[in-house]
């Protein structure tokens, strides 16, 4: 089959590091992989699997391109691990790069198509295997593999040092001070029932979402804390990398944190991924069943501040607004119909997507294939045609999402398809409509 | 030949079956309790909500979105194993040899049944040639497959209603059913054996572990 000519994209991550490659190396690991930790299901998977392509129509990518087979689940898998297998491991160092390629740029890992398989053959699975050898071979997109180093040395995925952390939450701290008397954000308490955590990039780039948690933890009357030293970082690219030895040391200081502090729970901000390395990847890859201290998800935490009352709405927000349903939490968790739940307190006018709940397609910038970085935004953004139609369907103005990677990439698809959207998180709404006790308005 | 194809080699056919499709389940498992995340996820309630919800036709939302492939793969998966249980001359040679018989099939739905089979096998092999995104996953190994599972009911087919040289084709009917049964452990056929497994375990994965549906 004659491949139509596609845009280079240049990657040293790629590019440089297959150089260092040789065919004894990558046999050697790819047998490691593909015969220690995975021999079960890849096997039943590669004897069950009939290529009927009924996965294809799952697929953001495979939609977006105009049903173009390449990026069909199967596509994919056909395109990397049967090669691989049918090869028995003598494969290139080009072939490696195509493979991170797709299994690390043009995959969200969202596993949509698990629910199309009529074997319920777990493709994303598959995927993350491909990724696995590759990141065992050192060939990553660069920047991935960047936020992958970071979290390897300092546990935090932006390179955030605890100086910097803590003033960061000071001067949140501050700034949620001019809307709510007293908001405080508590580090290091002992004994508090919440452990709140949030990703790398909330005090990197979007540190108002540090200010927002505290406005509404304390309008809320919570007994939370945070804490001021590693751990604080539930964001996980190791996962995502394929470097499942830092994904896991990343997850066990995640909850070793939450141990020192001796919280009753730990409360996660508004990310899917991280949600899902905290409540599955992690535990599975530490041989947790599950997650050692309770954890749930912001959208879990604010349906039960509303649903108790203990938030009340003063005025709903009037903009017409829609939902980005997190993979990691909607497919990944159920959390649904707590998610609309809580849109409907807070919004005046919300406006349904189609498809839903587990059958939402995914952002396509999810399952680390942002933090590929700029050189392959293009791929990404085109790869999700059919988000910025769903999304340009609901006539809505603002698009809520409760997951960062969502956030980043539906705004990147807004902007390229010019939908004329904005995206807001949750707690961004929230601390709008919100009522403020008169006791605790600053004045 | 008559004599060796409808004695020892039945005999192979059904030994090598039963056999290697215990020694596949056995390895399965084994491999499965290796690999240590499996066993401890899988739930019976969640495994079984899965596989019911796909072995009923037009329950999940991707046979809802393609009636005629649901249709199709129902009806030749249903055939397909009934038609050779319950076939009136099966049976007459399970009587024969073992002294045991059970209900049959009346002669006219049998033959209205195969040729649902003969139908379906044809329609998936158009469907492999016509839809890009199944011809880009086809290997010449998924044609060889189609043909091994086809070639006992054609043959049965042309046998019953003895249209070509009878003795011929009856041969080669019983051959491809052997070969069949041969190949169901040892090729990508042992979909029928993992079928309930891979489903179970997705099921139980997508809910016990994520809360949600997978259908």
């Amino acid at each position: 089959m004659a491949e139509p000519a596609k845009e280079i994209v240049v990657d040293p991550g790629l590019d440089e590091t297959i150089k260092k490659l040789t065919s004894e190396k990558i046999e050697k690991t790819i047998n490691k992989v593909l015969t220690k930790g995975a021999a079960a299901r890849l096997k039943v998977y590669m004897q069950t699997c009939v290529h009927c392509g009924l996965c294809s129509e799952a697929c953001h990518f495979y939609l977006s391109h105009d049903k173009d087979p390449r990026f069909s689940p199967v596509g994919k898998v056909k395109q990397t691990l049967w090669e691989i297998v049918k090869r028995k491991g003598r494969v290139d160092g080009e072939f490696i790069k195509n493979c991170s390629r797709i299994a690390h740029t043009e995959c969200n890992v969202c596993r949509r198509c698990s629910m199309y398989c009529p074997f319920g053959i777990d493709m994303a699975y598959l995927l993350l295997l491909v990724r696995r050898i590759c990141a065992l071979l050192g060939v990553v997109p660069q920047y991935l593999q960047d936020t992958v180093n970071s979290h390897a040395v300092t546990m935090n995925q932006m390179w955030v040092k605890q100086d910097e952390w803590i003033d960061t939450l000071q001067w949140q701290e501050e700034d949620a001070q001019d809307e709510v008397k007293n908001a405080r954000i508590p580090l290091d308490k002992e004994g508090a029932e919440i452990m709140y955590s949030v990703i790398g990039p909330e005090p990197k780039f979007l540190a108002q979402l540090l200010g927002n948690i505290s406005m509404i933890m304390t309008v809320a009357g919570m007994d939370w804390t945070m804490p001021s030293f590693d751990g604080w970082d539930n964001s996980n690219m190791p996962m995502y990398s394929g470097d499942f030895e830092n994904m896991a040391r990343v997850e066990r200081k995640h909850f070793e944190a939450a141990f020192k502090l001796k919280v009753k729970k730990i409360v996660m901000g508004e990310c899917g991924h991280a949600f899902r390395g905290a409540v599955y990847d992690g535990p599975k890859w530490l041989a947790w069943k599950e997650p050692p201290v309770p954890l749930i998800h912001a959208v879990q935490f604010y349906y039960e501040l509303i649903r108790d009352g203990k938030i009340k709405i003063a005025r709903k927000f009037e903009q017409p607004v829609t939902i980005q349903e997190p993979c990691n939490i909607v497919r990944g968790r159920g959390l649904g119909d707590m998610l609309r739940y809580i849109m409907r307190a807070a919004c005046e006018d919300f406006r349904d997507v189609y498809p839903r709940y587990e059958h939402n397609y995914c952002c396509a910038a999810g399952g680390g294939v942002i933090n590929c970085g700029p050189p392959w935004k293009k791929s990404r953004v085109e790869g999700n045609r059919v988000k910025a139609e769903q999304l340009k369907a609901t006539g809505a103005e603002i698009v809520v999402t409760p997951c960062h990677n969502c956030h980043s990439g539906i705004e990147d698809i807004i902007n390229y398809h010019k939908l004329g959207m904005h995206v807001k998180f949750f707690s961004e709404i929230l601390v709008d409509v919100m009522e403020i006790p008169d006791e605790l308005k600053a004045e | 030949m008559y004599e060796f194809v409808s004695g020892p080699l039945v005999w192979i056919s059904f030994i090598v079956f039963i056999g290697g499709s215990l020694y596949r389940l056995v390895s399965m498992h084994k491999l499965a309790k290796k690999e240590k995340v499996i066993y401890p996820y899988m739930s019976l309630k969640y495994g079984l909500r899965s596989i019911i919800h796909w072995v009923i036709p037009f329950a999940s939302t991707n046979m809802r979105r393609r009636p005629l492939m649901t249709v199709a793969t129902f009806a030749f998966h249903i055939c397909l194993v009934l038609t050779p249980v319950f076939l009136l001359s099966h049976n007459v040679l399970w009587r024969q040899s073992w002294k045991i018989s059970w209900w049959t099939l009346p002669e006219g739905t049998a033959d209205v049944m195969t040729v649902i089979v003969i139908l379906a096998a044809f329609f998936f092999l158009a469907r492999r040639l016509v839809l890009p995104e199944v011809r880009f996953v086809t290997f010449a190994s998924d044609y060889v497959l189609l043909a091994i599972a086809l070639a006992p009911f054609l043959t049965g087919f042309l046998a019953y209603h003895q249209w070509l040289p009878y003795k011929t084709i009856l041969i080669l009917h019983i051959l491809s059913g052997e070969l069949m049964l041969i190949a169901i452990p040892f090729t990508r056929l042992s979909h029928m054996l993992y079928f309930v497994f891979t489903r179970a375990y997705m099921g139980s994965e997508f809910g016990a572990v994520r809360n949600s549906k997978d259908w």
